[in-house]
């Protein structure tokens, strides 16, 4: 029973291209010949397109919607408003955190650019000439911007349809603009260690509104087959299963009858995890008209309507001793959530995970406390690569510990050093209610600053600043936590967050595996094929993985919080596990010794003491269809749900070094170091290229990203043309770097990757823009750090003179 | 609206069509001629993800009337091919080198970045960058696709070596 023995074991393993392998992308080949497919490339037989009128005011009555010129414009079909949806109970929808949102505007609308009316026609042209022509009578309100005026007695009341609520759905309010109150920590042992504190800082910090606009904008095609009665969605859906049960909900389809397909998604950062009027629009005309309807966004709707990012107004405090040790942190959060409480969270987190503020410190004491309010904006707030509200907390940590370096006079390596969590203490407990898997931060700063040469980084800088050259050297030392989650605290509508994984090995030696999450650029192709390859021995070559089809693959909750590789990456480790327990049984029928008699090598099991006598994978694949022991069953098949245990901690020591012109505040990233902890690394080659995306989008936060608004609501900007998306010209180069900490609680020791870059990336690069001007006693400069901006804080100094 | 006839070589074909005035190239190659390589990612010009070649030159479809593109000659990414109707070396960079993540962008950028070799078969990573500036990439940080276009201009140049 033994094939080409010829092979070393080393070769049998490098031949699986399992975990470790820098294998190259299976995806590439579609997409470097231009045949991908993605939704905008989905046509189906006698498809329509629809678009929507949108509202050119912030905050204003609807007095009238006239359809009738819209309706004699050649090629326009229909023109769907709140009125038509009505009847359907689909003109509003809830949303995922408890709330409802307007699918349509309902005598009134809330933000500029919202959706009023859903023309549909027999191509783009023929509905844009709709869209003009559908003429709507406004009466404009008095309008709420600024966030920090929403719970004024005189403010404007927003939403009249919940006025007379006393919850949204995240417990109670106390203003008609209210949306929640989130508090954790302790506030008395807080206050306590504050007033008996020798150092306090205190900053207020603004981390914008930005907006995750992936290259590909959202959009679906909405089939509805009258003869079967089965709806058909193609979609830009970071969550396809999630959105299957939504739609289920909303329109009463049985769930049967509804097959979302999510197919190449082109990048989603958190902007594709929510449910959108398009989506519901293109469904209705589809049940209404009988035709497939497709509905794709523009670049500006996309900016100006689809789920921002972040908006939170953020006040930190530190408390220390003498020597820079910290004894308490505290946190006071204003968080703009616009028109409609649509943010995507689990959700009995309104403030997602932000109570992660204590970062990779062990603090003693904390408190957070968070309120969301309406505006006159765009709903979201979704979590632009990272998880749940964890960049703005590992903003706010990081920049808070730059403030107390500068304040008690120690290098703010050192002070790191002496706060951080020490690697006996984890399993660490935080002071506002984590679990740390595990961690060595002061190993990867170790390496990081030798990395770069802190130490002569810090001499030039002294010198450059003796000549009134301006030079900052940020440093950020992140914790993340991702993988969300563990069902008992994370539910997305009540459904539980695990994640499936299904394979089946097929009789000759291949197999398929199917999982509940969906790439949008992640590699799963690759990555997941990767893991189960190791784990039963057959090659990640002769593995396919699919996902995104809800008829087809396994309920998951979907891609996003990098949750896939913690928790569908486990599931595919468990369940390649299940498979193995079913081949050691095949393969002691087959040797004819007892199970316990048989160890595993690579692809095969070896009867322990005759390493001659062995079975591979290949053969026991073929024998679970043929040659199986009595009483089994035939096939070789398993599913696995898995419910992670707890999250997942990446964590990683970045050091950005800039140089900034003194008289005309150009800044200059010199050098941009980062060192990633991700547990077990599954495939180098796509953990760097995921470094390297989501090192350029804080580069592009920190640098450049704002959606602005006048005091009227106008959204300024919202093209490409205003909205910074650095090109290759402006983007620094990365270096990547790593330390491996396995997860201890993960099949593999997987942490995940994707969204440090941004977490750990964007604190770096203020903290370094800000260390620029340290020696000026500056503490803290807001976000984007624009050219102009820079050059007004070195005029207000006086350096340029 | 009128339709009028265009006549144009694509991907080394001559396509005979009737489209309307206003209808743009790059609806004209994807709904038309069923060439969805080209995408669609901002309608303004500013993402490059639409690039085709027009006449030996870079052209933002979503920006180019089909009817200006009348009597011209059109490569997009579905026409690029290595000398043996295999991959392109730039493909093949692409695919080597790790540049390219949700591969949204892609056909724009292998498309545009083929222009460039032929304007500079040489580039540094400078001029590569600039090369490039008018494409955008959100997955990759662009770092790995400056290397995907060296490899594919070393190939090149190796290839043009050896056959001189």
């Amino acid at each position: 029973m033994n094939d080409a023995a010829e092979l070393t074991v080393e070769e049998r393993e490098a031949t699986l291209g399992g975990i470790g392998s820098a294998r190259k992308r299976k995806e590439d080949a579609r997409f470097i010949r231009g045949q991908g497919n993605f939704v905008d490339d989905v046509k189906l037989p006698g498809m329509v397109f629809g678009d929507f009128v949108r509202s050119p005011y912030a905050h204003a009555k609807i007095k009238s919607i006239d359809t009738s010129a819209a309706l004699a414009v050649p090629g326009v079909a229909a023109v769907v408003t709140a009125k038509d949806l009505e009847p359907l109970g689909l003109h509003w929808m809830p949303t995922l955190a408890g709330d409802v949102a307007a699918v349509l505007a309902d005598k009134k609308v809330h933000f500029q650019n919202q959706e009023v009316a859903f023309v549909v026609g027999v191509d783009r042209y023929a509905v844009a000439d709709g869209i003009l022509a559908v003429e709507v009578e406004y009466e404009d309100l008095p309008v709420l911007v600024d966030p920090k005026k929403a719970l004024d007695k005189d403010a404007p009341i927003l939403r009249e349809d919940v006025v007379d609520k006393d919850t949204v759905g995240q417990g109670p309010r106390r203003h008609p603009n209210h949306i929640f109150t989130w508090e954790v920590g302790d506030a008395d042992a807080t206050e306590a260690a504050f007033a008996g504190a020798a150092v306090t800082v205190k900053e207020d910090i603004l981390y914008p509104r930005s907006h995750p606009s992936p290259m590909e904008t959202c959009g679906c095609v909405a089939s509805m087959d009258a003869t079967n009665g089965v709806l058909t969605v193609y979609g830009t859906f970071q969550a396809p299963h999630v959105i299957r049960t939504v739609v289920s909900l909303i329109t009463g389809l049985a769930e049967s009858k509804i097959r979302i397909i999510s197919p190449d998604v082109g990048g989603g950062f958190g902007n594709k995890v929510g449910a959108y009027p398009g989506y519901i629009c293109a469904a209705a005309a589809s049940i209404v008209t009988g035709l497939p309807v497709k509905w794709i966004e523009s670049r500006m709707d996309n900016l100006s309507a689809t789920a921002f990012a972040r908006d939170y107004h953020m006040t930190g405090e530190l408390a220390a001793d003498a020597d820079g040790k910290i004894t308490a942190v505290r946190a006071t959060v204003l968080a703009d959530h616009g028109a409609f409480n649509t943010h995507a969270q689990p959700m009995k987190w309104p403030a997602g995970f932000f109570n992660i503020v204590t970062g990779s410190y062990d603090i003693p004491v904390g408190h957070v406390k968070v309120d969301g309010v309406y505006t006159n904006k765009a709903p979201g707030g979704v979590a632009y690569r990272c998880s749940f509200r964890v960049t703005e907390a590992a903003y706010l940590i990081e920049r808070l510990i730059d403030a107390l370096a500068q304040k008690t006079g120690i290098d703010k390596a050192e002070i790191r050093f002496k706060n951080f969590v020490q690697p006996e203490q984890f399993p660490y407990d935080s002071s506002l209610g984590w679990e740390y898997d595990s961690g060595d931060y002061p190993a990867a700063l170790k390496k990081a600053l030798a990395a770069v040469d802190y130490d002569g980084l810090r001499k030039e800088q002294a010198e450059k600043a003796a000549k009134g050259e301006l030079m900052g050297i940020g440093i950020a030392t992140f914790t993340e936590i991702v993988g969300a989650g563990p069902t008992r605290n994370c539910d997305i509508v009540g459904l539980g967050m695990f994640d499936s994984c299904e394979i089946r090995v097929h009789p000759t030696g291949s197999a398929i595996v199917r999982l509940g999450t969906k790439s949008q650029g992640q590699g799963h192709e690759t990555t997941f094929a990767q893991i189960v390859a190791t784990e039963i021995g057959l090659p990640s070559e002769d593995i396919v993985v699919e996902e995104g089809d809800t008829d087809t693959a396994p309920y998951g909750l979907g891609t996003y919080g990098s949750r896939s590789t913690p928790v569908a990456g486990a599931a595919a480790a468990v369940a390649a596990r299940k498979i193995k327990a079913k081949a050691q049984k095949i393969a002691a029928h087959l040797l004819e010794v007892g199970e316990d008699d048989l160890e595993w090598e690579v692809d095969r099991f070896k009867v322990k003491g005759l390493p001659e006598k062995a079975a591979t994978m290949k053969e026991i694949a073929m024998a679970a269809y043929s040659n199986i022991p009595e009483g089994m069953e035939h096939g070789l098949e398993t599913t696995s749900y898995y419910d992670p245990p707890n999250f997942t901690y990446p964590f990683g020591a970045y050091i950005c070094v800039v140089d900034i012109d003194r008289f005309t505040g150009e800044i200059k990233v010199r050098s941009f170091y980062a060192l990633d902890d991700c547990g077990t690394r599954i495939n180098p080659m796509v953990i760097e290229g995921q470094v390297h995306g989501g090192l350029t989008e804080a580069f592009a936060i920190s640098m450049g990203q704002e959606l602005v608004f006048d005091e009227m609501g106008n959204i300024l900007g919202a093209s490409l043309q205003d909205y910074f998306i650095p090109t290759a010209v402006e983007t620094p180069e990365w270096e990547t770097d790593f330390t491996v900490t396995p997860s201890p609680h993960h099949p593999i020791g997987a942490k995940g990757v994707g969204e440090s870059p941004n977490v750990g990336g964007v604190p770096a690069f203020t903290n370094a823009v800000v260390d620029a001007f340290a020696q000026h006693g500056v503490t803290h400069m807001p976000m984007p750090h624009t050219t102009w901006r820079v050059w007004q804080t070195i005029d207000e100094l006086g350096l340029n003179k | 609206m009128d339709k009028i006839a265009v006549k144009m070589t694509v991907n080394g074909n001559t396509v005979e069509e009737l489209v309307e005035p206003r209808m743009l190239l790059i609806h004209f190659l994807r709904e038309q001629l069923n060439l969805t390589g080209p995408h669609i990612g901002c309608e303004t010009s500013h993402c490059g993800a639409c690039t085709v070649d027009l006449d030996g030159r870079s052209v933002k479809s979503c920006t180019i009337f089909a009817c200006q593109a009348d009597g011209g000659d059109v490569l997009t990414i579905e026409g690029v091919k290595g000398a043996d109707g295999g991959l392109h070396p730039l493909q093949e960079g692409f695919m080597m080198e790790h540049g390219l993540q949700c591969g949204f962008c892609t056909p724009g950028m292998i498309t545009r970045a083929h222009r460039l070799l032929q304007e500079n078969p040489n580039p540094s990573e400078a001029e590569i960058r600039a090369g490039i500036s008018g494409n955008l990439c959100r997955c990759t940080g662009y770092q790995n696709i400056v290397k995907a276009v060296r490899y594919a201009a070393e190939r090149m140049n190796a290839q043009q070596e050896a056959a001189e």
